[in-house]
């Protein structure tokens, strides 16, 4: 199963972004081949519409599940419609915690 | 020209979508009052759930400010209905029905997952860790809430509460 994950950097250690629409990177794991990459948010600098655009970019890459802090009240129709599972993490962890957490279940 | 409103957030839908009076001379059959749903929820959290006005704004994403003045509106909306005998209905606002969310007691995650229920929380795995996310709950659970509401005298401790 792929999961996204809004991360504030491209590296394991950088922390998740606690916007959705706005974070810089989106970290890319597959838990079955445990292959983890980092892609640019295309929408970042994206006047208005930053959240709708990261939903389109989340579901090109085929993912099920997205890590991230706060889904804007444009975002949450979208993933509903998509059937993509948001999961809304509070404080500072980092992408390799998430992995870890995903990785055990 | 005025900044365009904030979505509010509700946390489910109303339970009816109106009232109408019975007996008397009127039958409802003037035009109704409409109530916002958005006016439903700030009537619903600030005299239902006995939430201070602050705590409610929280909940629905506004400024304290823009909560009270929702909130006269919602009192004003039903005092008229009541005293001309006017129908009421409850619809419309800008609102966004904000359910379905579920709290993982486990890792502390908060997720969503349509319409199905679900059956292990998508990070941790865990099979029974989560429990539906009801705000208000959370922020009665939380110190703080206790003897909010007195007897009525508006004293934060009354002398006279039994």
């Amino acid at each position: 199963m792929i999961t996204a994950i809004s991360c504030s950097g491209n590296s394991m250690d950088s922390q998740v972004d606690t916007r959705f629409g706005r974070c810089p990177f989106f970290a890319i794991f597959d838990s079955e081949s445990g292959k983890l990459r980092f892609e640019e948010n295309p929408g970042k600098e994206a006047e208005s519409g930053a959240g709708p655009a990261a939903v389109k970019f989340i579901a090109s890459q085929g993912a099920q599940k997205i890590v991230s802090g706060e889904f804007g009240f444009k975002v949450k129709p979208l993933f509903d419609q998509l059937d993509i599972q948001m999961i809304s993490i509070e404080g500072n962890k980092t992408v390799r915690e998430i992995m870890e957490l995903l990785k055990s279940n | 020209m005025p900044r365009p409103l904030k979505t509010r957030f509700v946390c489910s839908e109303p339970a009816v979508s109106g009232f109408r009076p019975y007996g008397g001379s009127t039958d409802g059959g003037s035009v109704p009052v409409v109530i916002l749903c958005e006016e439903y929820e700030a009537l619903r959290l600030s005299d239902y759930e006995g939430l201070s006005q602050m705590q409610a704004a929280g909940i629905m994403q506004v400024s304290r400010p823009t909560f009270t003045r929702i909130y006269i509106s919602a009192r004003k909306k039903i005092a008229a209905a009541f005293v001309e005998g006017r129908s009421m209905s409850i619809e419309g606002g800008k609102v966004i029905y904000n359910d379905g969310w579920y709290v993982c007691g486990k890792c502390g995650c908060k997720f969503e997952s349509g319409k199905k229920e679900p059956s292990i929380c998508p990070l941790c795995g865990g099979g029974d860790c989560f429990r539906k996310y009801d705000p208000v709950g959370e922020i009665k659970r939380s110190a703080g809430f206790s003897a909010m509401r007195g007897c009525g005298c508006g004293k934060r401790k009354c002398l006279k509460k039994r």
